[in-house]
């Protein structure tokens, strides 16, 4: 049903397909609406969940659509795993392939690992996060979410502000956004958007209040602590005044935008508490969409049969 | 690959030789008698001769690589003298140098004397490169004098930076005593941070860190100007970025003793390579972009890049095997070098066969002082024996190497080492 056996990034995925899996997760998300929300499509199929780096929310939302789906799950953790002995990466996959999985659901803090994946395993891999690279599930659910709003995703004014260059989020984004032909606008200091990041077709702002002005949805990244102490930006304080996302700068501009956050939110800092909890915030949405559309990608790679 | 003693009178007959050193071609035998050129000219070949058909090849120097990893001591398991010397043969190489990054470093004159001594029972020449400090630690220099009494032919911490100006500087001066140069890895590690890849849009779509082409080019610029200053050679290993052509460019103009080395791989891919995430392509400097690679194949044909170095790095397959983040940086290149050199520069209108067999025979020499008037009777015969228009695939059987760490397998190359004949020996491949 789908081009590419695998999910390992939205860079040059087929926008058909994208679509395809969003308008599959919209009909998933009736399922989750209902007083029983499991179906049978992926009885007898076994999923791993194989994370090398701390994940709740992405690892609870695949769980919870593997088991809504009726799929068999084995989580599997680099703490918890021989990995932690020395073993190999190869080692590690080849063990795995050995015991017939069916998929693979991997996050791992090195870029390309799901598909350095592929090569050893004949399972189906889908990425669930590679280092700074792609996070293609979660620019699914987002532009899932920001199609439950507008109807449509193309012609969007979509703005991603904050931390560009270490976020594997931004990028599937971009890709996801500017292949169903929504507009984009990246927003955040200097150092902390990649220097070659127009070849992608985006525009880069600075002026959080210029891209309000702009957009017709932010969706808000996380800043993280860890960039303050190697310089990349000066000071929480600093940061919360020239790109935090407050009521005060939001009712400046007396414009309808769409809230979205990736999560986990840094309250107060990125993102004020009135903001995120107000009515134009889909955070909440974009985490049910989440499992919608991890239930629709799963669905979709592994040839489940159509619900009755 | 078969190594066998060169017979006592070797008649090659019936190929062209060409002289990188006189820039002459001409249908001509070489008469070898006990290992030793007799003569270059027509004539027949004496009566208890063994006799080497020639015909369509071409004769010229041995290949000479200022720039190898051989890992002995300490990482035998990647490559050994004795392993990279069969690397180097299949390569068409007789004469290489060994950076001193092994483990321990070649610090020290008894480390230099233990290369020499074990390359003394090698195939080919081996070179031992000194290191310039202490341990590779960037502070102290080393005893330069007695390293090079013992073999020493240049000083380099490769692999490692000499961040410290005033340390470069020292070892610049005390090395031009000696007459010899220094070669420092030009990469400012603080821009270079943990780019695992040249910084461009290639690295943004992957996603791995970017190592921009500053990085390189400034501590280039800085070397220069401290050659400059202390009137001293320095040797700029494996340029990798327009930015260093163009200042190693403006130097040569103002008379700063420079030379400087560009490896096969940064003329013959770019980092459009990256794009599989396959770890063979993972070398320090990193693959930069065509702009850069163009201005690389430029630099040879203005002459502003003196040779070709290969900078053959063996590493284990479990060690490439890792995700791109973690495998080592270095690639083999010693066997693939006259193939893809030969090829990628034959596209270039101003290069002749003769121009790019100086880049691997008389310039290298040139920079180490090493005897470049190859065919003069009475010479030690150090010769390389191929065809340039054979074209050939390069495939794992091609490798000689201990390790296997080559991307260019699957290549079709155009150009191909037949045989070799150095240190008393003729090698068949």
């Amino acid at each position: 049903m789908l081009e590419q056996k695998h999910l390992l990034g939205l860079d040059g995925y087929p926008a058909k397909d994208i679509e395809t899996i969003i308008d599959t997760a919209f009909s998933f998300r009736e399922v989750l609406d209902r007083p029983i929300k499991k179906v049978p499509s992926l009885q007898g199929k076994t999923i791993v969940n194989l994370f090398f780096e701390n994940s709740t929310r992405t690892r609870i939302s695949f769980e919870l659509a593997q088991k809504r789906l009726s799929a068999d799950t084995v989580n599997f953790s680099a703490s918890t795993s021989s990995l932690k002995k020395g073993e190999s990466f190869k080692d590690t996959a080849q063990n795995i392939e050995a015991m017939k999985i069916d998929a693979v659901v991997m996050r791992h803090p090195d870029p390309g690992a799901p598909l350095h994946l592929t090569k050893h395993v004949d399972a189906v891999v889908i990425n669930a996060g590679d280092g700074k690279h792609e996070h293609p599930t979660q620019a699914i659910l987002d532009m899932m979410s920001l199609k439950e709003v507008f109807g449509k995703i193309e012609g969007l004014n979509v703005a991603l502000v904050g931390d560009i260059s270490h976020s594997r989020v931004a990028l599937s984004n971009i890709h996801g956004l500017k292949a169903l032909g929504a507009n984009v606008t990246v927003c955040g200091p200097p150092t902390l958007i990649p220097p070659h990041i127009g070849s992608l077709g985006v525009t880069v702002s600075h002026d959080l209040d210029e891209v309000i002005e702009w957009a017709d949805a932010l969706n808000i990244l996380r800043i993280q602590m860890e960039r303050m102490g190697v310089g990349l930006f000066p000071s929480v304080r600093e940061y919360r005044d020239v790109f935090g996302v407050n009521t005060e700068r939001l009712d400046r501009h007396k414009k309808e935008l769409i809230i979205m956050h990736p999560g986990p939110m840094n309250r107060g800092i990125e993102i004020d508490s009135a903001v995120a909890d107000s009515k134009q915030a889909i955070i909440l949405d974009q985490v049910l969409n989440g499992v919608a559309s991890r239930m629709a990608i799963l669905y979709l790679l592994l040839g489940g049969k159509a619900e009755e | 690959m078969k190594i066998r003693k060169l017979p006592k009178t070797t008649f090659l007959k019936g190929g062209t030789v060409l002289d990188p050193l006189k820039e002459t071609s001409a249908k001509k035998d070489v008469l070898i008698v006990n290992g030793k050129i007799k003569s270059v000219g027509k004539g027949k070949a004496p009566a208890s001769s063994e006799v080497v058909d020639c015909t369509g090849k071409v004769i010229t120097h041995g290949f000479c690589d200022v720039h190898v990893h051989f890992r002995e001591p300490g990482r035998e398991d990647k490559e050994t003298l004795q392993t990279g010397s069969r690397a180097a043969l299949a390569g068409g190489f007789t004469r290489v140098c060994v950076m001193p990054n092994t483990d321990p470093p070649l610090d020290s004159p008894e480390s230099i004397r233990f290369i020499a001594e074990k390359a003394e029972d090698c195939p080919v020449h081996i070179h031992p490169i000194g290191a310039v400090t202490k341990g590779q630690k960037g502070s102290e220099i080393t005893e330069m004098s007695a390293m090079v009494r013992e073999g020493a032919v240049a000083f380099s911490d490769d692999g490692i930076p000499i961040a410290n100006a005033a340390v470069m500087r020292r070892a610049l001066e005390y090395a031009s005593m000696l007459g010899k140069p220094i070669i420092n890895h030009a990469e400012d590690l603080d821009l270079r941070d943990d780019g695992v890849m040249h910084e461009g849009e290639m690295s943004l779509k992957l996603g791995l860190d970017g190592n921009p082409a500053l990085a390189e080019s400034l501590m280039v610029l800085r070397d220069l100007d401290l050659a400059k200053l202390a009137s001293a050679s320095v040797h700029i290993p494996h340029v990798s970025t327009r930015e260093s052509v163009q200042h190693i460019a403006v130097a040569k103009k103002g008379g700063t003793p420079v030379s400087a080395e560009v490896s096969p791989h940064h003329l013959y891919f770019n980092d459009s390579a990256l794009n599989s995430y396959n770890t063979n392509f993972k070398v320090a400097p990193p693959l930069r972009e065509e702009a850069d690679r163009k201005a690389l194949v430029k630099g040879i044909v203005s002459g502003t890049i003196d040779c070709i170095a290969t900078d053959h790095a063996p590493h284990t397959i479990e060690e490439k095997e890792a995700t791109f983040a973690n495998a080592p940086f270095g690639m083999i290149g010693l066997e693939s070098c006259f193939g893809a050199v030969h090829t990628v520069l034959m596209k270039e209108k101003q290069m002749t066969l003769a121009n790019i067999l100086k880049l691997m025979t008389v310039n290298p020499r040139n920079i180490m002082g090493f005897e470049t008037d190859l065919f003069k009777t009475g010479t030690e015969a150090e010769l390389t024996v191929l065809d340039p228009k054979e074209s050939w695939t390069f495939d794992e059987d091609s490798i000689y190497s201990r390790s296997k760490n080559s991307p260019y397998i699957g290549e079709i190359f155009t150009g191909k080492v037949d045989s070799v004949i150095t240190k008393g020996n003729i090698t068949d491949l």
